[in-house]
């Protein structure tokens, strides 16, 4: 018998009568209020930052005043952010990415309970972007801030995605005697607009 | 070579006493951070009662579930390898690796990996393994294993670290500075992120339902190395299957805020088909994880999701160290863990607790931890896997336990001997004295006591 049969025999022979599985209905009720304000002040809480914009162009130019754009690798795949930045990149070749500077990416929704953010492949052109970039930016719209994972995770739905993940801040370790360090190898800032 | 038990450990760690303070004060506030997070969320009872429901579900149904989540796995263009214990675990990876021609890989924290020894394995082998989370990376470069499963290296002082960066990394001698410690390890780290063809991650959670598997980091480690690498190794316990993916909402919920107070991990990455032209292994573990599955008083162990919340309350490892464990997991959920792989190795952890009960009242998933340690005494004595000395004070115990003539004459030769001859008991061959005090000796025994003061009520 392979390991797998074997293991696969020891667990039916070993596993507990059958119980039922619980249900999650009751974590969906009372969650409703003032999500922008609870993901702002979560997402602070954790080393990000939440910027209320009207517009993409607001965007623009607030990303001018803080980077110098010119003089940096700025990617993202949307066409309102074309005029600074590209989405010319080679998906076989992900190392070439490794001297991106600012990634300016949108996501599906955000979470106010923990301040994540939900992109999946379809959105972020090549897996690494959000981790290889030196700082990151996230778009997303301000109707699509949704109050806990439950909701998360019914509106992910049955999505059939080759890759997705939450990012909730920049890349943080605290391994050194517990002091906080933000960048530890992903990105060292993040900025969430909410349009 | 006789190893040394947990006491034997503790009484090494113990001899630096501010270090011992420094570490159960540090431990002791992100326990304090926990509360503060759990605190927050109305329905964290619920949410600690529904997880451990969801897994005792999947426990009783673990069989199902593995399959369906290979036949997605496999659908999702997965490839998925079946591991009997830690050796076979081990020369699958190796055999990936020597197919491909690879002789060095960068890996993402896994305990299950420190569990099977898989470093010293492929090194025997040949093969250079660098950990990518800092904490690990620091206890690999000071040839130490992690003391703790969520915060590797929380045994060491900057200082120390800051030494170990000037002797391996280049830092300035005498620097100790977190932000210029990490800044290094960035640097360095991006260049094996880059270089490496293989990636080795663990895995939090793997849902049975769609065949994807979810890795938790902070540092943004995992995900790093596996998306620049051409071939993915990703390791498993096989009880980290969940039923569905909307369970990962409970699941999440739990993890950080149990683990380190924080809402959740910067990075939740869902893993679920291999990147175009790369490829995504899963290797399923057992390592006797089916033999726990089988006793019914221990069995509950396995709904672990690997927090760390019961070390950081834990009095016991606070004030030992996880190295005391001598295990690949520490502290109160180590303890019931280990003696299913080795009774006779691990005999002394179930001891090495007060039965406080503080790790089951913070474990999110709810196992009845410090009654599994006091199980496990009662079958490691039965089975004579303790020494001589505790069995023969067991039984002498019970014997005079049993048999009120003994008990009164066991409880007056002790009253006497504290009384007339403290030195026959306070002494180094007594353990209870060692670090205690013997108790004040009463007049007389509760039943000399009542025996007087009824008659004068009586009266």
């Amino acid at each position: 018998m392979n390991s797998r049969d074997q293991i696969l025999a020891a667990v039916k022979a070993n596993q507990p009568e059958l119980t039922p599985l619980p249900q999650l209905d009751s974590f969906f009720k009372g969650q409703e209020t003032a999500l922008i304000e609870k993901f702002t002040q979560v997402l602070n809480g954790i080393g990000g930052k939440v910027i209320v914009v009207a517009n993409t162009n607001e965007i623009i130019s607030l990303l001018k005043e803080n980077y110098s754009l010119d003089q940096i690798r700025v990617i993202s795949p949307l066409a309102s952010m074309q005029e600074i930045a590209n989405n010319n990149i080679d998906n076989h070749n992900p190392h070439a990415l490794e001297n991106v500077e600012l990634a300016i990416l949108p996501a599906h929704f955000a979470v106010a309970e923990n301040g994540a953010c939900w992109l999946d492949e379809s959105i972020l052109l090549d897996r690494v972007l959000p981790f290889i970039t030196q700082h990151l930016i996230l778009i997303v719209n301000k109707v699509n801030v949704l109050p806990t994972m439950h909701h998360a995770y019914e509106k992910i739905g049955n999505e059939q995605y080759g890759y997705g993940a939450f990012i909730a801040g920049p890349s943080k370790t605290a391994d050194i005697e517990q002091s906080l360090v933000l960048g530890a190898h992903g990105a060292r800032s993040l900025w969430v607009f909410l349009v | 070579m006789k190893t040394l038990d947990h006491a034997e450990r503790a009484d090494i760690f113990n001899e630096d006493e501010k270090r011992v303070d420094w570490h159960d004060e540090t431990l002791w506030w992100i326990r304090q951070k926990r509360d503060k997070s759990a605190h927050q969320i109305p329905e964290w009872e619920d949410l600690r009662e529904t997880a451990s429901a969801i897994k005792s579900n999947t426990l009783s149904n673990l069989h199902d579930y593995l399959l369906e989540f290979e036949k997605n796995a496999l659908q999702n263009g997965v490839i998925i390898h079946w591991a009997a214990d830690a050796k076979e675990h081990n020369e699958i990876v190796y055999r990936l690796l020597k197919e491909k021609g690879i002789d060095k890989m960068v890996k993402s924290k896994s305990m299950l990996t420190e569990e099977c020894h898989l470093n010293e394995y492929l090194e025997h082998q040949g093969i250079e393994v660098i950990d990518s989370d800092l904490g690990e990376r620091i206890v690999q470069l000071a040839k130490e294993p992690p003391s703790h499963i969520v915060l590797p290296c929380i045994h060491k002082k900057k200082e120390e670290i800051g030494e170990l960066f000037h002797e391996h990394l280049g830092t300035p001698k005498g620097n100790a500075d977190p932000q210029l410690l990490t800044e290094a390890a960035r640097v360095h780290l991006r260049d094996t992120f880059l270089t490496r063809k293989a990636a080795l991650t663990g895995v939090n959670f793997a849902v049975a339902e769609t065949g994807e598997i979810v890795i938790c980091t902070n540092e943004g480690n995992a995900d790093m190395g596996a998306h620049l690498a051409d071939i993915h190794i990703a390791c498993m316990g096989i009880e980290k299957i969940i039923p569905k993916r909307e369970h990962l909402s409970v699941f999440l919920r739990l993890l950080a805020r149990s683990a380190t107070g924080q809402p959740i991990t910067t990075y939740s990455s869902h893993f679920a088909k291999p990147r175009d032209g790369k490829e995504l292994h899963i290797i399923l573990v057992d390592n006797g994880r089916t033999r726990q599955l089988g006793r019914e008083e221990f069995r509950n162990s396995l709904k672990c999701i690997r927090c760390g919340a019961c070390m950081n309350t834990c009095p016991v490892y606070r004030r030992s160290g996880g190295h005391s464990y001598h295990n690949a997991i520490a502290g109160p959920i180590g303890a019931i863990l280990a003696p299913n792989l080795d009774m006779k190795q691990y005999a002394d952890l179930p001891f090495a607790s007060t039965l406080c009960g503080s790790c089951s009242n913070v474990c999110p998933v709810k196992i009845d931890i410090h009654d599994q340690l006091y199980k496990w005494r009662q079958v490691l004595v039965k089975e004579g896997y303790t020494t001589t000395a505790k069995q023969v004070a067991m039984k002498t115990m019970a014997t005079t336990l049993s048999s009120p003539a003994l008990y009164k004459l066991a409880g007056k030769a002790a009253r006497t001997t504290l009384k007339y001859a403290p030195f026959m008991v306070n002494n180094k061959f007594n353990a209870w004295y060692l670090q205690r005090d013997m108790p004040k000796v009463p007049q007389s025994s509760f039943g000399e006591w009542y025996k007087i003061n009824r008659k004068k009520n009586e009266q």
